[in-house]
């Protein structure tokens, strides 16, 4: 387990590449202290921009900045962003192509605390479901880290999400971070199971589960849900013949809905889901004990992988 | 500083009259636009191309170029035409408005069409937009304008107002919102449909500077697009009084011209009083 939460290794990420890329700017809405764009704040004041409660103009704010030729990552909870400036998202940044960073902290159940009126469960479906837009979601601190400098360098929209949690480590100093490529953790043609954000590391521990009752369970690391690396996914449904989904996020529309909707056109296989089953959460005493209550825990993934073996021709 | 000359007026006059033809034209050809909203802002479209805004038709990518936002996208037509009438892409184009495979949308796209800086449809966005301008020249590189051109069902939404307190937070002298305030929207009178007075105490209220100008005097709106360019300590807005459907007798200040079609009567009647107008 890493000792730092996700939000602050993106937010010392973002400073730390601010010293490299001048034409970064950073806008939040009032809750820098929270996703932690603050260090970028301290580090770089005069391009840091705090836009109060506003998203919808704090959102319209950074495409000018973009359309003036900088870089901007617009900040605040994910739920926030993605629903109240969704029109400007859909509008502004994605029908008019412009090169703005969305990123969405406070993803998932993260912030256990505050309920479901500040849980981010259906940002990725509706980020998804904008044309031109990439949709990201790392897995750790490591990756959430490296994706700065890629989604400064990729022309063109992005949202991110990142948790406000600790996350478990899955990757080394070797991660390379590409947008559509997704990693194989760990190898195994029994099962595949998918993951993205704060879930790969759960699903890393159902694979050793698994492994005790002499299942070899294929894991992979999805960040990158659109664009989907298609071909890693269909190459597991391929060999494994089975597999299971796993985001902290409503089922209908996110990285489940993207895994088969590429089997679906390429090889259909049987698919079981992890995620929220089309309901609301609710306040919970830290994150993973309220993860683990919703159908997020590893238990959940162990059934998950053993009925969609069950299901294989 | 204000000296313009009679012909100046004269000649953007003419450019305003060639507006509101083409949109007619535009309008009665496609069968769908926005008439009434188009007509209102000729007068202004037709004093920025043609004389104020710092520009190059044939480097639309020049990176000092004033930049002029639409934000009541509705106006699409009138921008085309004066953007064609500029030179920035044939006049034949205006013809294909809302073919397939043209790039002339229903509302702005930026990709699509040169000159165009910002797609706009939904209305609002605007000045937020233009806030964003300023901040970005400010941390260095080439100096402009912003111009953001709003309508009175801009200014009715939650977005616009929330723009309107960042420009006063970064004092963005660089922006000079226009408003075109024809008080008519696509259900009726703005003023019923839901009010937005008192204007002049909201807007100065937000930190503004306002200039109240007639909307359709030329001269008027030299001088006040002058006047914005003096004043350095906070955003410009030029509250322009105008007359929705401004040149057809039967379409002023009224909803129904929002976005209705002419019949070939009242295509030609529109399109006599047009040419006849400013007499």
């Amino acid at each position: 387990m890493s000792e730092i939460p996700q939000r602050q290794a993106y937010g010392v990420a973002l400073a730390e590449y601010g010293d490299l890329n001048d034409a970064v700017v950073v806008l939040d809405a009032d809750v820098s202290s929270s996703t932690l764009t603050k260090f970028f704040a301290d580090r770089h004041p005069a391009r840091f921009f705090n836009m109060g409660v506003t998203e919808a103009s704090m959102v319209n704010v950074g495409v000018g900045l973009a359309l003036g030729g900088k870089i901007p990552f617009v900040n605040t909870f994910a739920a926030l962003l993605t629903l109240r400036a969704c029109e400007q998202i859909r509008t502004c940044v994605a029908y008019a192509h412009t090169n703005v960073k969305l990123v969405g902290g406070y993803a998932g159940l993260s912030d256990y605390k505050d309920g479901p009126t500040h849980f981010a469960t259906n940002d990725i479906a509706l980020m998804r479901a904008m044309p031109n837009m990439v949709v990201l979601a790392p897995a750790d601190n490591r990756e959430a880290a490296r994706m700065v400098q890629v989604i400064a360098e990729y022309p063109g929209p992005v949202y991110m999400r990142i948790s406000r949690a600790v996350v478990p480590d899955v990757f080394d100093d070797s991660l390379t971070v590409e947008i559509g490529k997704g990693i194989t953790l760990r190898d195994g043609g029994d099962v595949t199971i998918i993951g993205c954000g704060s879930m790969v590391g759960r699903c890393l521990r159902a694979a050793d589960r698994l492994a005790q009752e002499g299942i070899d369970a294929r894991v992979l690391s999805m960040a990158s849900i659109k664009p989907l690396d298609a071909e890693l996914v269909v190459l597991a449904a391929q060999e494994t013949g089975a597999l299971v989904t796993a985001e902290d996020h409503t089922i209908l529309g996110g990285l489940g809905s993207a895994v088969v909707e590429a089997l679906a056109e390429h090889h259909p296989a049987p698919v079981e889901f992890v995620g929220l089953k089309d309901t609301f959460a609710e306040t919970g005493p830290d994150t993973e004990t309220l993860m683990d209550a919703w159908g997020l825990s590893i238990a959940d993934l162990v059934a998950a992988a053993k009925r969609a073996m069950q299901r294989k021709a | 500083m204000h000296d313009h000359s009679e012909s100046l007026i004269k000649e953007l006059q003419g450019v305003a009259r060639q507006i509101r033809l083409d949109v007619l034209d535009m309008v009665y050809r496609r069968q769908a636009g926005h008439p009434g909203g188009s007509f209102s802002c000729a007068e202004i479209l037709a004093a920025l191309y043609f004389h104020h805004l710092k520009i190059d038709p044939a480097r639309p990518d020049w990176p000092e170029r004033d930049r002029f936002l639409l934000s009541k996208g509705h106006a699409a037509a009138a921008l085309y035409s004066v953007l064609a009438q500029r030179g920035f892409f044939p006049l034949e184009d205006l013809e294909r408005w809302g073919h397939l495979g043209a790039h002339l949308q229903g509302h702005p796209d930026r990709v699509k069409t040169p000159g165009v800086e910002m797609s706009s449809g939904f209305l609002g966005h605007g000045l937020s937009i233009a806030v964003g301008l300023a901040l970005a020249q400010r941390l260095g590189g080439p100096r402009y304008h912003i111009y953001a051109l709003m309508s009175d069902g801009d200014m009715q939404s939650g977005v616009a107002w929330e723009g309107a307190m960042a420009a006063a937070k970064f004092r963005t002298s660089e922006v000079t919102v226009i408003m075109d305030y024809n008080d008519v929207q696509l259900d009726g009178a703005a003023h019923d449909i839901m009010p937005l007075e008192p204007l002049i105490d909201k807007w100065r209220a937000f930190g503004f500077a306002v200039i109240p100008i007639n909307g359709h005097n030329v001269r008027q709106i030299l001088e006040a697009l002058d006047e914005a360019l003096e004043i350095h300590s906070m955003p410009t807005v030029i509250l322009a009084r105008t007359t929705k459907g401004k040149g057809v007798s039967f379409m002023e200040n009224s909803a129904k011209w929002h976005g209705a079609v002419p019949s070939a009567a009242e295509y030609e009647q529109a399109k006599a009083e047009l040419k006849g107008y400013p007499a």
